[in-house]
């Protein structure tokens, strides 16, 4: 469904040259759930914005149901686009429209249906969501929770093949993230759809998914299904599992040594 | 010290050339989003992708109907002022019966749509900044575009239209109150005999003057418009961006339509 070659991909110019992705290699198969998990910084969002087309790789290919996509421009990525939905980390509602509006947005603009329709499909999707009847509300009056599963409700407007999941937990209480993995679940499991999840929650990644790849520093540590990941002997992917303060994986970001730093300033 | 010279006049040279680049990097970005919603406006249509229409009427309203109040007492009271300023200079020459043909022309060829497109840059440009500008950060039009969306298309242009056509109606509704402010000045305070008011007014105004005065609202209202896009657009980062642009977008478009309208009128005045 989606296979991901040698992608490849640095920010920055000259000495400030930061690699955030090398070497990255996926395979996310039809009907299943992928989670990509790692620390922030790990580069995890990147691979979700090159699989959307936000961000062209260096090097590299992304195959979406046999079409090579990091190539394409105007009119034939707006054709790939078509076949996926993505829920944002924040959402990304339209706030100047109703929860309504903001579900038939993609039905009005991409399909010739007439808006008694339109308005039964939303209804369709807002109860899949659990949200009927906050149809007449804007963004500004809900809840985080209720947010996410509206913005779930947007990216399955149009029956997509493949929805790609950004956070879809960060931030909610666990009955909320309970309510979402559940959904995630019976998209696919019963719709067939392929699904991508980019999160840091681990136990919400270990219940949903088929396949885990675990990120760190750009590049893949582990790969395999949730069971596999638990049994890993790699000590950076258990301290990630275990979120424990101290392993191989610092909690300093800083590149400097701390020590030098303090004495360049003393010497000022 | 000659070396300190030179490494001065290096810096400031880099610098300067640092300014001229970023310079034609905005100048170069304006025109590519101008050239993409005059296509997307004009072309796209014409191609059997029709514009909607109900987004247009909902800018249409928000731009224009709601700016009626602002342009008309902008209008009225510059027509007001130009009538007390210019009847004390006349009244020197024993002309005073002409302050209603000066109020007529300077509303009509400058003031009218010069005065209307200010505060439009005000009003509607720095709305549109800061609305476009939060969503861009809210990642709104990043969604679009993923759902297969163009912004452009999707938010430009229902406001390019709407624009288009409401600033030279705004700008014919500011020449009327405008004249009526220099009328009702010119008859009560000033003591002319609207009859002979009216005739002067008349006869000194041709409708070139309304239709170059047209012209010029219709150029404001692509600047206003594409300023305010622009500056939303290349918005990175938080709300400290958003404020920064929008004051920016104001500036510029200000700007903007100052030289425009130096162009344009000596364009008219060599030309015409």
């Amino acid at each position: 469904m989606i296979r991901v070659k040698n992608l490849r991909k640095s920010f920055g110019e000259g000495d400030k040259r930061i690699t955030v992705l090398e070497d990255f290699n996926a395979h996310m198969e039809k009907g299943q759930i992928t989670s990509i998990i790692g620390g922030s910084g790990s580069g995890k969002s990147t691979v979700l914005k090159h699989l959307i087309g936000a961000y062209r790789p260096d090097s590299g290919e992304i195959w979406i149901d046999d079409e090579e996509a990091t190539h394409l421009r105007g009119e034939a990525i707006n054709r790939v686009r078509k076949k996926f939905g993505i829920m944002f980390q924040s959402g990304a509602l339209f706030n100047s429209l109703t929860v309504e509006d903001n579900v038939a947005l993609p039905m009005r603009e991409h399909t010739d249906l007439n808006e008694g329709t339109i308005l039964i499909m939303v209804k369709m999707k807002l109860e899949m969501v659990g949200l009927r009847g906050a149809e007449h509300l804007k963004p500004s009056q809900l809840s985080g929770g209720m947010i996410k599963r509206i913005a779930l409700a947007r990216a399955i407007a149009l029956d997509p093949k493949i929805v790609f999941y950004d956070e879809p937990s960060a931030g909610l209480d666990p009955i909320s993230i309970g309510v979402i993995d559940k959904l995630i679940m019976d998209l696919s499991k019963k719709m067939g759809i392929t699904s991508v999840v980019v999160t840091h929650e681990i136990p919400s990644a270990m219940r949903i998914s088929d396949k885990i790849i675990m990120l760190f520093k750009g590049k893949i540590i582990a790969e395999g299904t949730p069971e596999e990941i638990r049994n890993s002997n790699d000590p950076k992917v258990t301290q990630f599992i275990e979120g424990s303060p101290d392993g191989p994986i610092p909690f300093s970001k800083s590149m400097t040594d701390y020590g030098e730093e303090l004495k360049e300033m003393s010497r000022v | 010290m000659v070396r300190t010279f030179f490494g001065f006049i290096g810096r400031r040279g880099f610098e300067f050339a640092g300014v001229f680049e970023s310079f034609f990097k905005e100048i170069s970005g304006l025109y590519y989003l101008t050239r993409a919603t005059l296509y997307c406006t004009f072309i796209e249509p014409l191609r059997g992708k029709p514009n909607k229409w109900r987004p247009v009427w909902t800018q249409m309203e928000e731009v224009g109907v709601k700016s009626t109040t602002i342009v008309f007492l902008v209008s009225f009271l510059i027509g007001v002022i130009l009538a007390f300023q210019s009847a004390h200079q006349l009244s020197r020459l024993g002309a005073l019966e002409f302050v209603g043909a000066l109020v007529g022309v300077a509303i009509l060829r400058e003031l009218g749509p010069l005065m209307t497109a200010l505060v439009m840059s005000g009003r509607v440009g720095a709305a549109f900044t800061a609305e476009m500008g939060t969503m861009k950060v809210s990642d709104e039009i990043l969604a679009l575009e993923i759902m297969a969306l163009n912004p452009v298309k999707f938010l430009i242009t229902p406001r390019f239209l709407a624009l288009l056509i409401m600033l030279p109606c705004l700008t014919i509704m500011a020449d009327l109150m405008g004249i009526l402010g220099g009328f009702l000045i010119g008859v009560t305070t000033l003591g002319i005999d609207p009859v002979t008011y009216v005739n002067n007014s008349l006869d000194a105004m041709v409708i070139k003057d309304v239709v170059t005065g047209l012209v010029k609202s219709a150029v404001f209202a692509v600047i206003i418009v594409m300023v305010g896009s622009y500056m939303a657009f290349i918005i990175e980062g938080g709300a400290e961006m958003v404020g920064q642009n929008t004051r920016t977008a104001v500036v510029v478009s200000m700007i903007l339509v100052i030289i425009a309208d130096l162009i344009f009128t000596s364009l008219f005045f060599f030309v015409l």
